[in-house]
């Protein structure tokens, strides 16, 4: 790694936790070069390439399959319980695959801080699901699993229809909310005693709501965050509040399997951060701010492939961490 | 911007102007960016208040919870309980007859968290193994609860409870070291057996779900409750669905204006699993099992 990417794999780990993204204070020289590059191409070239680029057809390769990982890992909750196959059992809080113990990290943590006390079935579900998301990518559980997320993009779509139609704008907040939301749902279990995020948990009753049929009326508090959310605020729950997001975060710092940036063929025109979910993390396609030609993108992307499915030059790709050398 | 920038209302920002590139200070922002940061950091807190608001009325129902309710079987005690479930319904996709059902908003005691109505559906054992207390992941039911953990005053079974429908097996008994509650005939006055009444037909009528075990029937496989009517003399339906052996006989008792009168019961082994609340032919039901209860012998 070189100077300017460690510096960086640092600050990214400060956004994750709500700072602003910065101007890079460190470049490495061969990006500098590229940058500079870029700034002596032919203005009229570039528009043109840029045209010809964005009018390729939409693609929706990744998000195709992620939508049908998705509903596939919630059906097969619904399915294993409805006709007793004992495939998946349980929630997406706490799971048994083929008799392995899944649990889900927050709600675990959540478990642990409000009993004061580990029990060993906890502790190896809850070992399974590290080693799973590390693999995996931390919060590629956001948006390859999480039901919640499935409905707050169809929200999105229609928030964002609605703004584009000037109905309704746009109101973001300070994103170190996040961190302290996370902080404080920490504490709340630990000085009652109970899971109190676990009531609210929209990932936790819409999973259970689907599969048990359980919990209707608290599906209105889901309803409720969806509405606020197409009216008033673009995807506020998964970027200024999920604890459960920042908890597959912090598992994403370690992970190898990542959205890499190349900056040579970008032009930085934008479109991935216009549909990504975390866009502070694609601070770096910004003119000017890679560190280097090469970045990976930060720990709390949730690896949705969306950006990679819009970017016209495909300058974002998905990366495994060390593969390029080991082939 | 000179519109703008005419001080109307934010008076107090603008009453010593900013000084312009102090060094090692970043530039000052625009009164419009100060505005709009103000106008996030109000938003921030706002909405940070709603969501904190929200997550500690999922809290207050289980602060000031008025009715106990019957957790399944191995249950830790209430607090503990609620704290260490993690809300996956493990437990209620092994139960045979569906008794444990998961606590929705307006249950008032913590969303998701499971619970047995026995009124609707006791655990009547079908399982033979207590498999909720092995399905569960994180302990909040168990077989053994640790050392340092509270036990309820007369919530320890003095034996491992015999389970009628092993009594001939091996292994007869039922791996449960505390009782989930205790039953008690909470109506007297209207149970059947008191009033020296017999029963005949559906004990909970034609359109109740609920299933039961029956062993003259099948040692196996529960069936609906509505299909197995009674013909008795006189009523002893918990006596005869009660699954634990020696929980609960028909005794003689003299009444105050000295008639003798039979009555149901409940003895120490009682676990408190609600069948005979379930099978109870009177509305509502005479014999109730009290979530959480411990034994305080017989009464
Ligand atoms: S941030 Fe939370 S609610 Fe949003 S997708 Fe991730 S886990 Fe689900
Ligand atoms: S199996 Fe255990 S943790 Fe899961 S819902 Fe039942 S009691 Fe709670
Ligand atoms: S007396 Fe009632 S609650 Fe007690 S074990 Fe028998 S059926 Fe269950
Ligand atoms: S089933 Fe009900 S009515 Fe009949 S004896 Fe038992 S308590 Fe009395």
């Amino acid at each position: 790694m070189s100077a300017a990417l460690k510096r960086r794999f640092v600050e990214q780990i400060k956004v994750m936790f709500g700072a602003e993204p910065q101007k890079p204070a460190l470049i490495e020289e061969r990006a500098l070069k590229v940058h500079q590059l870029k700034r002596m191409t032919n203005k009229a070239e570039l528009a043109a390439a840029k045209e010809a680029h964005r009018a390729r057809e939409k693609n929706h390769k990744w998000r195709n399959w992620r939508w049908a990982t998705l509903i596939f890992v919630n059906l097969l909750f619904v399915v294993s319980y409805h006709f007793d196959i004992q495939l998946l059992e349980g929630a997406l809080t706490a799971s048994r695959f083929a008799g392995f113990h899944l649990i889900d990290l927050n709600s675990a943590l959540q478990v642990m801080l409000a009993h004061k006390h580990i029990i060993t079935n906890l502790l190896i579900g809850t070992g399974t699901v590290l080693v799973l998301w590390i693999l995996l990518g931390g919060r590629t559980f956001c948006s390859w699993v999480c039901p919640y997320h499935f409905l707050a993009e169809w929200a999105e779509k229609l928030h964002l229809f609605l703004v584009q139609k000037k109905i309704v704008t746009d109101t973001p907040i300070d994103r170190r909310w996040r961190t302290v939301s996370w902080v404080i749902f920490a504490l709340l279990a630990l000085v009652t005693g109970y899971t109190v995020y676990e009531a609210i948990s929209p990932t936790g009753i819409v999973s259970r709501a689907l599969i048990y049929s359980s919990g209707i009326l608290a599906m209105l508090w889901v309803l409720a965050l969806l509405v606020f959310e197409v009216f008033f605020m673009r995807r506020a729950w998964c970027r200024y509040a999920c604890p459960i997001g920042l908890t597959y975060g912090v598992v994403g710092i370690i992970s190898p399997l990542r959205v890499k940036y190349t900056l040579q063929g970008c032009f930085h025109e934008g479109d991935c951060r216009k549909v990504c979910l975390v866009p502070h993390v694609l601070d770096t396609v910004i003119k000017g701010r890679a560190v280097d030609t090469e970045v990976p993108i930060g720990p709390d992307c949730t690896r949705c492939g969306l950006c990679v499915d819009t970017c016209p030059t495909g300058s974002l790709k998905f990366d495994i961490k060390g593969l390029a050398k080991l082939m | 911007m000179s519109e703008n920038d005419t001080p109307k209302v934010g008076a107090d920002e603008t009453a010593s102007p900013p000084v312009q590139g102090a060094a090692g200070t970043k530039p000052p922002l625009s009164k419009e960016r100060r505005l709009q940061a103000r106008r996030r950091a109000l938003r921030t807190f706002l909405l940070g208040a709603g969501v904190f608001g929200a997550a500690l009325s999922g809290y207050l129902p289980v602060a000031y919870a008025q009715k106990k309710r019957l957790r399944p079987p191995g249950a830790l005690d209430e607090k503990d309980f609620l704290a260490s479930c993690i809300k996956c319904g493990q437990c209620v996709q092994v139960c045979p007859v569906q008794a444990i059902k998961l606590a929705d908003l307006s249950d008032g005691f913590g969303v998701g968290v499971p619970h047995i109505d026995a009124r609707d559906q006791a655990c009547d054992f079908s399982c033979d193994a207590v498999q909720c207390i092995l399905a569960c992941p994180t302990g909040a039911l168990t077989y053994k609860k640790p050392a340092y953990m509270s036990v309820r005053p007369g919530a320890k079974l003095a034996n491992k409870p015999i389970l009628l429908a092993k009594e001939h097996d091996p292994e007869p008994t039922l791996n449960l070291t505390e009782r989930i509650g205790v039953a008690r005939l909470t109506r007297p006055e209207s149970c059947l057996a008191m009033q020296g009444k017999s029963f005949k037909g559906q004990a909970r009528g034609p359109d109740f779900k609920g299933k039961l075990r029956y062993m003259s029937v099948d040692r196996w496989k529960p069936i609906k409750v509505a299909d197995h009517p009674y013909d008795v003399e006189l009523c002893d339906l918990c006596v005869q669905a009660c699954p634990i052996k020696g929980a609960i006989t028909l005794e003689t008792v003299i009444t105050a204006d000295g008639r003798q009168r039979k009555t149901p019961v409940v003895h120490e082994p009682c676990v408190g699993c609600g069948v005979c609340e379930m099978i109870c032919p009177t509305e509502p039901a005479s014999i109730e099992v009290l979530p959480g209860e411990g034994w305080r012998g017989e009464s």
